[in-house]
């Protein structure tokens, strides 16, 4: 059946090339058929790459072991929810993944617009298949799944145990996902330049692809900070990591694009700065995606150097060079009708906050690929750590902030002093109550840029919650709603604007949780001895009793040895709570640990135990390598007795000794080698998050028929009336 | 066995793919057709200045355009609606 | 003032402005920045009193966990063979630490040996990307 696979990749590849040939050929001709021809590639596209993923699918899940990839990713004690997702562990089954979801996002948009952009939609679709037919040549000359051995291994080497993770399952193909929808902007923007047709059309379909894409990929962001929060070796949510920040890039830039948008639409400027943006925002994903999986940098999630960065390069560099050309010999289109009127005005304020983003993401680029300029220049590869990343990061980001309550209420052309007074009161004095409350009853005065933040906070809350108010009242006046109906309508007419102060709302909440966090957490690394305590930011941790579990695999991820520690938690003497972190041990299968070794001498793992609460969260992790390094002098003298003749008697017998040494563990357990921390208001991120998710969603869901429908009848009489004097 | 069914499925998928995407090529219908783009262009441009208008209002009663800004721009942002619903009659 | 030249001067003023903020982070990142080096570059230039990053495979049979929780290891460079530089590590160590694996961490220069600074040890998901041989069988 690798054949069928094989075979699929390369129809894929064909059926590319063909759409984009017959999409350019019918648009140069005026040819519909042709142009439908192509339309019709991108969905074959579809199905033909499903075929492929279900090929590969299926070989995972039933552990056939003659693929290449499935041997190096997963084995027979893999359990079957991680064998599924272990397909994309590796980079081939990345890509193939990668390129299933360009093809079913690609299709989408396809069906989104057949009918509109008539003369756009042939120079998208043969973009779109341009980096179906990039990934599907990497498939098939490069990174191929379908690789495989005769005889076939009888087992494999198995899944890492760091992606046994229920986020392994989920954040690989929202984040891909997210990644790949940024193509979708960028080959309409380009078939828009090409075709010369940035008009109003053009802008809407623009728009609302570049928010899916935000959508997507600040979910696939937000889901790889909640597993860095719980995987022990990345130190919280957010480390500067060169993944982490290649992520970020295109979703600060098509956050930018958002915005600046808006000022196209109303006053018809920045249009080159705005189909600038597009075509970066896509090219860093671009560029995301190649950093990860290229080596290139140095980072805890590198998946090795591969033979893909010279491709990837050559495509960046394509569409860097493609982009500028296509910017500059369409300038004549690209003009500004209008000017800025003055410094106080939204449009003034839409454009700062476009400069704080792009600024933020230099920043941001600067430090992740510093290794390389600093390679260049000097000749040493050095790195910036996150101290470098927040020197900067933070004070651009209160500005951010700042801004995210001034832009909804601010004017557009010109603010006087009047409106100013009206709008900006209520928030100020928030923000002023909030500063004094920093100084009074909230502890956070030992922080300036924390208090600032807050200040800030307060402000933008201030701002919306009057936005909302106003814009309430101003519906029920209007019309006969109940006072609920009336909140629900309201938003329900204007979904983009609600939606989009919904999304400032969760920026504000989700700062709250990161300036809180980063600045007043306490950790500690201690060894406890049972019965010993420490204290960590006023919690009391004392280690009750040791755990052991052998071949139980509590956390269902195939450990064979999971070992643990209760720890009481209280404060000021009452108690909080019980926290049971463990480590997990995995087998080894090169056997290189000696008989009774191999059955823990694979990667160890360390559970998290985390309690969490609205005020703070309290955290304890078990160092798993120090622990196993106790067990050593036991485990040595365990390998020893198993002779050939002893294991030829009893195949268990590694298995008997390795139950005795978890027996002495419980017995005489060695002092806990833990991490023990507790920050305040964690629980903020993650809710700023969802409702930065539902603001997102709210501006993006199509607004009710009905009411475009009276909406647009009664502008229609108005309009005509006008006509009719006229 | 598998080997035979391999290439049994790929051959159908090969055909369904060929056929699928080849069949607005064997339409017999007229094959050149110069895609009427201006008309949808300005419905759409239509439909954003209405939700332009709309805007203004809300901005207005909002209390983010003063009265004679809101009043400027309501009858420049009317006058061209008017203009696009002429363009639009002279292409029926 | 005239509104067109009221325009350029603040082109000119914001251009002048992004310049400088850009040129000042760049400057300052190459002073902040810690040089990463393989152990056969840091047995050449290190120098007691300066941080470096370390970047090195662990080397076989180097591994000793010491009481108090002292880890005692050798880096040796990724392509294999070379000198080893020996490390006194103490404090967290990531769980993705064996025998073979690549780790970063950051030392000091101590008398001959390196002692690496606590909790600065980062190892790296052990890549799968590179063509591996196939597992034996067991």
């Amino acid at each position: 059946m690798a054949v069928v696979g094989r075979a699929a990749l390369i129809l894929a590849l064909i059926t590319s090339l063909f759409g984009i040939g017959a999409s350019l050929y019918g648009a140069r001709q005026g040819r519909r058929d042709w142009i439908d021809a192509g339309r019709r590639s991108v969905y074959a596209l579809v199905a033909i790459l499903t075929v492929a993923i279900a090929v590969l699918e299926i070989a995972f899940i039933s552990n056939d072991f003659a693929y290449n990839t499935v041997a190096n990713n997963s084995s027979l004690t893999t359990p079957l929810v991680y064998r599924a997702a272990a397909m994309w562990g590796s980079q081939e089954g990345s890509l193939l993944l990668w390129v299933w979801l360009l093809s079913i996002w690609s299709s989408l948009a396809v069906f989104l617009t057949r009918n509109r952009l008539r003369e756009v939609v042939p120079y998208a679709v043969a973009v779109l298949l341009g980096f179906g037919t990039f990934f599907t040549s990497l498939l098939v000359f490069f990174a191929t799944p379908f690789a495989t051995t005769a005889p076939a291994p009888l087992n494999g080497v198995g899944l890492d145990p760091l992606l046994r993770n229920p986020a392994m399952i989920i954040h690989p193909p929202m984040l891909y996902s997210g990644y790949t929808f940024f193509t979708i902007p960028f080959a309409f923007a380009v078939g828009a330049l090409i075709t010369r047709r940035v008009d109003a059309e053009w802008i809407g379909v623009a728009r609302r692809f570049a928010l899916a894409s935000w959508l997507f990929l600040g979910i696939g962001v937000l889901l790889g900070a909640r597993w860095a929060y719980y995987e022990i070796g990345w130190g919280g949510y957010w480390g500067w990591d060169p993944v982490e920040n290649a992520a970020l890039m295109p979703w600060l830039i098509s956050t930018a694009f958002l915005h600046s948008i808006m000022i196209q639409e109303k006053r018809g400027m920045l249009k080159i700065w705005n189909a600038s943006l597009v075509l970066g925002a896509s090219t860093l994903a671009i560029f995301g995606t190649f950093l990860v999986r290229s080596g290139v940098l140095q980072s805890i999630h590198a998946f090795g150097a591969s033979t893909l960065g010279v491709p990837f390069v050559s495509l960046i560099a394509l569409m860097t060079g493609g982009s500028i050309y296509l910017v500059v010999s369409r300038r004549d289109v690209l003009r500004s009708e209008h000017r800025l009127d003055s410094l106080f005005s939204r449009e003034a304020a839409f454009m700062l906050n476009n400069i704080v983003l792009v600024g933020l993401c230099f920043v941001i680029f600067w430090g992740t690929i510093f290794p390389l300029i600093s390679e260049a220049v000097t000749g040493t590869t050095a790195s910036v750590g996150p101290p470098w990343f927040d020197r900067y990061t933070v004070p651009l980001a209160l500005v951010l902030v700042l801004l995210s309550g001034i832009g909804p209420v601010i004017p557009w052309r010109r603010a006087t002093l009047a409106n100013a007074r009206r709008n900006f009161a209520l928030p100020l004095g928030l923000a002023l109550a909030m500063l004094i409350a920093s100084y009074t009853v909230v502890p956070i005065s030992s922080s300036a840029p924390t208090v600032i933040l807050f200040c800030c906070v307060a402000f933008v809350f201030g701002s919306i919650g009057q936005e909302f108010w106003r814009g309430w009242r101003v519906r029920r006046a209007t019309s006969s709603d109940s006072p609920a109906t009336a909140l629900v309508s309201m938003v329900r007419r204007n979904q983009r604007r609600y939606g989009g102060y919904i999304v400032h709302l969760g920026i504000a909440t989700l700062f709250i949780g990161v300036a809180a966090s980063a600045t007043f957490q306490h950790t500690h690394y201690v060894n406890l001895s049972r019965g010993q305590s420490d204290t960590v930011g006023g919690f009391t941790f004392t280690n009750e009793r040791p755990t052991a579990a052998i071949v139980d695999d509590p956390s269902g991820t195939g450990a064979l040895l999971t070992l643990g520690v209760y720890l009481r938690v209280s404060r000021d003497g009452r108690y909080v709570t019980t926290e049971h972190p463990t480590a997990e041990y995995y087998p080894d299968a090169s056997g290189a640990e000696g008989p009774v070794g191999s059955l823990i001498g694979g990667d160890a793992v360390s559970e998290l135990a985390l309690d969490s609460t609205w005020r703070r969260d309290i955290s304890a992790a078990i160092n798993a390598v120090p622990l196993q390094a106790s067990l050593q002098t036991e485990i040595n003298y365990a390998n020893s007795s198993v002779t050939a003749k002893a294991l030829a008697g009893n195949p268990t017998l590694p298995y008997i000794l390795l139950a005795i040494i978890a027996h002495n563990y419980l017995q005489h357990p060695p002092p806990a080698p833990l991490k023990l921390a507790s920050s305040p208001l964690v629980m903020w991120l993650w809710l700023g998050a969802l409702i930065v998710l539902f603001g997102g969603i709210v501006a993006i869901w199509p607004p009710p028929g009905a009411v475009r429908g009276r909406v647009r009848a009664r502008y229609l009489a108005r309009v005509a009336r006008e006509v009719g004097r006229a | 066995m598998t080997e035979v069914l391999g290439v049994l499925l790929i051959a159908v998928l090969l055909a369904l793919v060929v056929w699928f995407v080849g069949a607005p090529l064997r339409r017999p219908s007229a094959a050149t057709e110069r895609p009427s783009d201006a008309r949808r262009a300005l419905e759409a441009a239509k439909e954003a200045k209405y939700s332009e208008i709309r805007d203004a209002e809300l901005d207005y009663r909002t209390g983010k355009l003063s009265d004679e800004d809101f009043r400027a721009i309501d009858r420049q942002l009317r006058a061209e609606a008017v203009e696009i619903l002429h363009a639009l009659d002279e292409l029926r | 003032m005239n509104p067109a030249r009221k325009r350029q001067v603040r082109l000119i003023v914001s251009l002048t402005l992004a310049l400088a903020l850009g040129g000042g982070l760049i400057y300052t990142s190459f002073s902040a920045a810690d040089p990463a080096l393989s152990p056969t570059q840091l047995l050449a230039k290190a120098r007691p009193g300066v941080s470096y990053e370390l970047t090195g495979t662990v080397v076989a049979g180097s591994v000793r966990h010491l009481g108090d929780g002292v880890l005692d290891f050798r880096l040796a460079d990724r392509a294999g063979g070379g000198p080893s530089v020996p490390v006194s590590y103490s404090g967290a160590v990531p769980d993705p630490f064996r025998v073979g694996r690549e780790l970063i961490v950051t030392v000091n220069k101590s008398g001959e040996g390196f002692v690496g600074q606590p909790n600065s040890m980062i190892t790296k998901c052990p890549s799968k990307y590179v063509a591996a041989p196939n597992p034996k069988s067991t």
